[in-house]
Parts: C-alpha cells; structure tokens; sequence
C-alpha cells in the first residue's frame, strides 16, 4: 500500500472544519461591529435569542402588576432564585474551558455536598458554623470523587457528555440506596418510625437555613435581597475569574481550545483536565449547599436527578458554547433562565385563574433547556 | 479561436471587500468555452475569493454580497447558493477532499444524484423510498472516469485509496454531471505525486477538448505553462497580468506575482561548520508516527549549523522531530548539550531550550479560536514563566497582559505578520502569516535549538522566502542551531549548510548543500520500502 502523508488522508473533523468555515455565520469582528447601526450592533453582541428572551422577562415583570402579583415581590423571587442556583451555573465553567464540555455530572458534585450536610449535621453541628462544616466534609469527598470522575474522562476523550449524563444518573441511584443504608442517627434528619435512613426532605431549620441570605439582607417594602448569598457568589465568581488569568488558567483554556497545540507547549493535558473536573465537581457542592440554606431544605434521593439541565441551560443561554463560557455568561443566563422559570408560572396562573404552577414551571424549564440545548454554539459574543 | 462567440463566462468589474478591507478591485475576466484559464497569485491575492463569488458560496452573501457583473452563458447571474452555481454547469473541485471515505468511488461520484429505480415501497410511500440503480450508477461512474482519462477503481473504497485517486474521484464527480459547462479546480495537484499530476494534466486537456473550461489555480507554475491557454496573475486583489501562457515563463509569472525580483536559485551559502562540537546526537531513534514510520536514525547535529532533512513523502523525515518532542511514541538516546533527554515527554524537550514548528500548522501549531497574543507567548509563560506576575509572593503567577502584548508586537513587527492587531484571532490570518506566528511561538521560546518541519508547506512565494529568512537571520544573529525538514529540496539547499536525507526510515546519507540535486536525488530512493 502506498504511504501518505498526513496531511492529505482525509479526515471527518477536516470537513467540519471546511463545512464550518463555509456555512457558519462569521462571528462579528470589532470593524464589522462598528459598520453596523446600534440596534444591529446590540443584537450582534447579545445575540437574538438572548434578546428575545429578556424581552419576554421584561413583559412578564411588566405585565405582573396588572395580573394582581407583587411586582416587588416577584423581583424578590427572581433574585432570590438567581442567588440559590448562581453557583451551580458557576460550576460549569472550568470544565467547558478544558475541552471537557458540559458538566451533565453535576449530580456528582451535588452528592457530594449532600454528604458534607448530612454529616454536619449528623455530627451535631448547628447554625453557621453547620454550613461551614458542611463545605469543610464535602470538600475532601469533592476532590476524591472529582478525580476519579476527571480520571474516567480522561479515557474517552471526546465523548464526555454522554458519559458525564450517566455518571451523574448511576451516581443518583446508588446514593439512593446508600441515603437509606449509611448509619445516619440524628433524630431530624431519619425517618421517624423507623429510627435509620435518611427522610427525602430534610428541614434546615436550627442548622443553616438563610445562613448566608440573612447577612446583610436588604428589605425595603416588599422587595428583599439576599445581599449575603449574593456576595458569597460574587466572592466565589472572582476566584473563578482570577483562576483562569492565572499560569495554570491559561493552560486550562488552551487545553480546551487545541489540546495538540497545549501538548506540544508541554502541558499535561491529563492532569489539567482532571483539575478541572475537581473545581467542578467542588464547585458543584457548594453550589447545592447555597441553594439549600436558600430553599431551607436537603433534598435527598431523585433530587440531585434534576440539577444538572437547569444548569447546563442556564450556562448555554447566557451565551457560552461548549467550549468557551466567561462568568458574565454564568450570570446573565442564570439570572435569564431563573426569570423565566420564576415569573412564566406566576403571570400565567394569574391569567388563566388556575393553580398550574408547578405544570408551567416544567414546561418552561424544560422548554428553556430544550432551545437551550439545541442552540448549543450560536448566540452571544463569546 | 473561439473569439467570435460571446465568451462562457465573463466578469465585470468585480469588487468585494470584508469589512472594509478591499479584497478584489475591478477584477475583469472572460473565459471562452474549452479554455483552460491558470489563476496564480500569492495567499491572499484574491484567488480564492473570486473563485468563492463564482460558486456562489454563503459566506460571501453573508459578509455583503460583492459588486460587479457576472456574466454567464452570456446571461447575468447572482448565484445564491452553490446548488444553484452546480444547476447552471459550474464545477468545483476544492483543495480538501470532501468525499466519504466509506463509501466506494462511484457511490461518491454519484452522492445524491443516483439513478433510481421505483418500487412498491416507493410507490406507496413516495420517492425516498426508491432503491438505488447500481447498474446504471457503475455506468455513469465509468463514463465519468473514462472522460477524465484516468484508470481508476470505480468500486474501490475511498479510504483504500491513494491520495491521487481520491482528487480524480472527486473530479469524475464534476465531470458526471452532465450540464457541467466549467470546472475551476483549486490546487488539485498539490497532495498529487508529479506522475498523477502529469495524469491530471491530461485529464485537463481532455475536459478542453470536450469543451469543458477549466479554471485551475495552482502554486507549480510550470503545471500552468504546460496546459493552460490563458494565464491570469493576480496580486493584493488586482489582476496584474492576462497573457497567453506561450508568451510568458515562469520567471515572469513569478516576478508579476509577487512584484518584485525573486532569486530564483537562491545563492547558497553552506559553510561548513564540521570542527565545530555535536550539540545534538541521536541514537537508534524509532518514531511511532503513522504514515511517518522513523526505523533506526542515528544522526549528529553540529553546533550553529543549519542541518536540512530530506526525502521523499513517507519516509520517516517528519517523525524525527515529532518523536524527539514528544508528540509521538519514540525510543532510543536522544542527547543534547551533553545531557539525555527523555523521550516522550514535550515539557522535558522545551524546558531544555529545545523548540519545534510543527508542520501541522492548524492542528498542532496554532490556538486558532484564541488571539495572536496567546499563541505567541503560551509556551514561553508555560514553559519559562515569561509574562507573569507574581502575587503574593509567588503563590500566584497572574497573566501579565501588557508584557503579552509587547511580546507579541515585537515579533509582529520582526516577522512582518500581516494582522489587524495583536488581539486578532489566529483563524483569520492567511496560511503565511499564520506560519509567522508559529515561528514567533518558537522564537519567543529563545531557545538553542530548533526544529522546523515543512515550514513552507501551502504558503506562496512571497511568504516562503520570508520565512526562510527569518529562519536564517535567527541562526545567524542568535547562533541558534536549525534543523529543517522539509518536502522541498530546493529550499533545503537554499539556506541549510548540511542536508541529510531520510528513506524507509533511516538517514540514507549526509551531504553538503552544494552537492547537485540528483546525489539528493539517488539517495532517497535507495532506501524506499
């Protein structure tokens, strides 16, 4: 058989790239931007979609009034929501800029973080100082689970989000088992006539519920902010932030954007990945910790099933491809998918003079992590 | 010849510009039917463009059209789409395949227009369900192959076949539709072996023949010379030149290409450096590399040297470089400066001041979606902490923006890269000065030793000779040893002093630049397996 260099077998990717470089719309350039009027311009920069949707949030706000709701309490609730799930968005971003997509193992994280509350309880701590135990437990079983979740992705390198969606199922599974056979005593937390076992819904009261909401909590009328749990996110965003502007951060994003090029630059992409998933899969612990001192409840077993999709939408409709997220990403998608999950149900129901809340909240979200899914790369100004 | 007819196709006064950057001005053109048109110009000039605006491609449409007339068929067309360039008999072949590698030659040739055959199913549940004619398909297909004048395997699987078959599948794809009227083929010899070319080449003057016209790009001009009619040059968006071919010879076409004088055999300065110490010893190296295959290298690098590698396609010439970093399986003593370096591992290579220019620019070379700054100084901030700052005494290393971008400007100025700024993306320059930013990554590295594979490879005259001396001035101004591999033995003999050639694997032989070409040539066909 005759030998060919490389460079002229042909490849699927080197067609993907030719197909992308003829059908994909090219990304508006700074001089391109400047041509166009200021209205093209928005658009251009926020991206359709983006603008569609905070569109409709605003005539919902708008329309809230009208419909017999607060309008004052209704923004409390879309801040209240944005600051509950904030973190768990923020959870997605390390593991896009290695080149490992979209975290579909949040669960993981989340179930890690569920063991870090558990015990914290269990071990008889109370108030604030629970909360802090609560991420000290889950910190160590973060990292563990995290690198052995980093270690199996590093073995099937380009198809991690399959993989990431089923980690994340199996996990929630087995916990439900472990829920019921870990040796759990404390009184609040099992079930009462049979004395073990974890109950699915745990109340926070006495522990850490509105922990980091109550600090500093600003209430004028009806409207109230969770000033503490809004910080401890913005504290956590800047760390991301600065992490990827550090030497170890850029490597990270190289790694994610050519690992070929990162390895010829000597970088151990294996290892960088893995690092990665840990910040991840941490961040995803924490993440469930702030949004249950914010509901003011642990819910256990099915739950964790839930969490990763609202997430990964959240992420996606805030602009960020699957290889490339930036932290104003994570908040204008949070804050865009929260409104609507928050506002569609209660505007509606006024509307239509029936309690459907909870039937409009799915539809919604799911129909929000459906056109959310489907964009994927398109949109915003990445 | 056909002069009297109105012309097959004709462009008027076509302008096109991105964003306000004037690619093409008043391009005028006309193509008479079976003429066969050669388009040459630098990257950049404007080829490819054209030729985009022709096919109708999206990309066009989509950063503002172009202005102008078409005329084809004496009729004016706006094609909006390449479907509709295909309906009215407009061909092309582009430079990467796109053709399904599972699939046999004739299923490729005839992808989605297959002969049908109507059956129940179909009748009850509409046209998708047709089955396929293969009878008639093989007949169309070897009708195709027959008008190219070619012999190949119609029921070979594409991935089975050698480069060359794979470019003339695709052209018997063109040439089976029937209302194919002109076929711009886009570099199609570039991947091809000089005998499939010359193959080509007939194939090319068949199609004229048959009255088909052919529009064919090429960087091998003498390929120009030898079948085309008409010679069209461009330069930075213009024609310059549009001249029967007999009246012109390469050195013109070169000349008017680039615009300015160009040594056509470079003086050559090999010095001979052999009293100087091996700064570089392998030993019985092997390269897991596929297609690359390195056996059994043994090879000394002298110190301050140029030292060209050479030999034919296959061979193991662009494995040695990749194994010795690290990007492929290697094995063997690879010493340098006294020291061993393991293998296996690219960190180790770099941090002992080694640096390589792979020759896959856009797989291995380039961060294309990120922005110059970075691609230039990655690996020197990874590798030797340039371009940070520490915080918190040291427990930080913070990305040093401004230095970044010094870094960066100072090599975009040094090199001549042709950017818009330091911050724009590395998928938006052309295949030259994207080679420059490579050079610049190593550059930034200071290192004392570097590999350079194909360095030229798909860039144009003009930045070849740019980059050659870059290479040079590098070695001669910081005394850095240079090792260059490349396909090409020309540009071997123009700057390097020493030049090894590789075949089946192993070093057939070492000779001073200054030998002739045809010792070069009897070695790499000594080994060949």
């Amino acid at each position: 058989m005759k030998k060919e260099p490389k460079d002229n077998n042909w490849s699927p990717s080197k067609l993907n790239d030719e197909m992308n470089s003829v059908l994909s719309t090219p990304e508006a350039s700074p001089l391109q931007m400047a041509q166009m009027s200021p209205l093209r311009r928005l658009v251009a920069s926020f991206g359709l979609p983006r603008l569609i949707i905070t569109a409709f949030l605003l005539l919902m706000f708008i329309a809230a009034p009208f419909t017999g709701s607060d309008f004052w309490t209704q923004v409390s609730n879309t801040i209240n929501r944005f600051s509950w799930n904030a973190v768990l968005v923020l959870a997605m971003v390390p593991m896009i800029h290695s080149g490992c997509g979209l975290n579909f193992g949040l669960p993981l994280g989340i179930i890690s973080g569920l063991l870090g509350a558990t015990m914290a309880i269990e071990f008889g701590f109370t108030g604030p100082v629970s909360f802090f135990m609560a991420i000290v437990i889950s910190t160590p079983i973060a990292i563990v689970l995290g690198m052995g979740y980093g270690w199996l992705l590093n073995k099937i390198k380009g198809g991690e989000m399959m993989i990431a969606t089923y980690v994340g199922f199996s996990s929630v599974s087995f916990m439900c088992m472990m829920w019921l056979l870990l040796p759990y005593k404390s009184p609040t937390m099992v079930w009462g006539y049979a004395g073990k076992g974890l109950r699915t819904t745990i109340s926070l009261e006495g522990f850490y519920d509105k922990v980091l909401a109550n600090f500093l909590q600003i209430n004028i009328g009806t409207l109230s902010i969770p000033t503490g749990t809004i910080l401890f996110f913005a504290l956590l965003a800047f760390l991301m932030w600065a992490f990827l502007h550090t030497k170890t951060g850029t490597a990270m994003t190289a790694v994610g954007s050519n690992p070929a090029f990162a390895k010829a630059a000597g970088i151990n992409i294996d290892k960088t990945r893995m690092l990665s998933v840990v910040i991840s899969t941490w961040l995803a612990a924490v993440g469930i910790l702030v949004y249950q001192q914010g509901f003011g409840f642990i819910q256990l077993y099915m739950a964790p099933f839930y969490m990763a999709l609202p997430a990964v939408s959240a992420i996606l409709i805030g602009g960020a491809s699957v290889n490339k997220a930036s932290i104003a990403n994570v908040v204008i998608g949070t804050f865009l998918f929260q409104g609507m999950v928050t506002m569609t149900p209660t505007v509606m129901n006024s509307i239509i003079q029936m309690d459907m809340s909870e039937v409009i909240r799915v539809i919604v979200s799911q129909g929000m992590i459906l056109y959310a899914l489907t964009r994927k790369t398109k949109g915003g100004n990445n | 010849m056909t002069n009297t007819k109105s012309p097959l196709l004709e462009m008027r006064n076509v302008k096109k510009d991105f964003y306000g950057n004037q690619v093409l001005s008043d391009i005028n053109l006309t193509l008479q039917a079976g003429e066969v048109l050669g388009l040459c110009g630098e990257n950049g000039a404007g080829k490819s463009t054209l030729m985009k605006i022709l096919f109708g491609m999206d990309v066009i449409r989509e950063t503002g059209g172009y202005s102008g007339d078409i005329l084809f068929n004496g009729e004016k067309v706006n094609f909006a789409s390449p479907f509709e360039a295909l309906e009215a008999g407009i061909g092309m072949v582009h430079q990467e395949f796109s053709l399904i590698p599972g699939f046999t030659a004739t299923e490729n040739i005839l992808l989605n227009r297959e002969p049908q055959r109507r059956s129940v199913l179909s009748e009850v549940f509409g046209s998708r369900l047709n089955t396929l004619n293969y009878k008639e398909m093989q007949r169309r297909s070897a009708e195709a192959i027959e008008k190219l004048g070619v012999h190949i395997d119609a029921d070979m699987v594409i991935n089975d076949m050698p480069v060359g078959h794979k470019q003339f599948t695709e052209i018997a794809r063109e040439l089976s539709k029937d209302q194919l009227k002109l076929l711009i083929l886009d570099e199609p010899t570039a991947v091809l072996t000089e005998k499939e070319a010359e193959a080509l080449l007939d194939s090319i003057r068949n199609m004229s023949r048959r009255g088909i016209a052919v529009i064919f790009i090429t960087h091998r001009l003498h390929e120009i010379l030898s079948v085309c009619d008409r010679v069209v040059v461009m330069r930075d968006g213009r024609v310059v030149r549009d001249v029967p071919s007999g009246e012109t010879n390469v050195m013109d076409i070169t000349r008017w290409m680039v615009g300015r004088d160009v040594d056509a055999a470079a003086q050559n300065e090999a010095r001979d450096l052999s009293n100087e110490p091996t700064i570089l010893s392998i030993r019985n190296l092997w390269v897991d590399m596929p297609g690359e295959i390195v056996r059994n290298v043994n090879l000394d690098v002298k110190k301050g040297e140029i030292l060209g590698i050479g030999g034919l396609a296959g061979q193991g010439k662009l494995g040695i470089p990749n194994g010795i970093m690290g990007l492929y399986e290697a094995g063997g003593t690879v010493i340098f400066d006294g020291k061993e370096i393991p293998l296996n591992n690219p960190r180790h290579c770099l941090e002992a001041n080694l640096a390589f220019v792979s020759e896959d620019r856009r797989g291995v070379g380039l961060l294309l979606d990120e922005s110059l700054e970075w691609n230039v100084a990655f690996p020197a901030m990874q590798i030797q902490g340039k371009c940070l700052k520490k915080l918190l005494g040291g427990l930080i290393k913070w990305r040093d923006e401004k230095a970044i971008t010094d870094l960066t400007n100072k090599y975009i100025k040094e090199l001549a890269i042709k950017c818009t700024s330091s911050k724009q993306k590395a998928k938006e320059l052309s295949g030259g000065n994207q080679q420059k930013v490579c050079l610049a990554k190593a550059f930034a590295l200071e290192p004392k030793f570097l590999f350079v594979s194909e360095p030229t490879r798909g860039i144009d005259v003009g930045a070849k000779a740019l980059v050659l001396e870059a290479l040079k001035r590098f070695n001669r101004e910081n005394g850095v040893t240079v090792v260059m591999i490349s396909s090409e033995l020309e540009e071997l003999r123009s700057i390097c002093d020493r030049i090894a050639i590789v075949s089946g694997g192993k070093i057939a032989g070492i000779l001073p630049a200054t030998e002739p070409s045809e010792k070069f040539g009897e070695l790499m066909v000594s080994g060949v397996r």
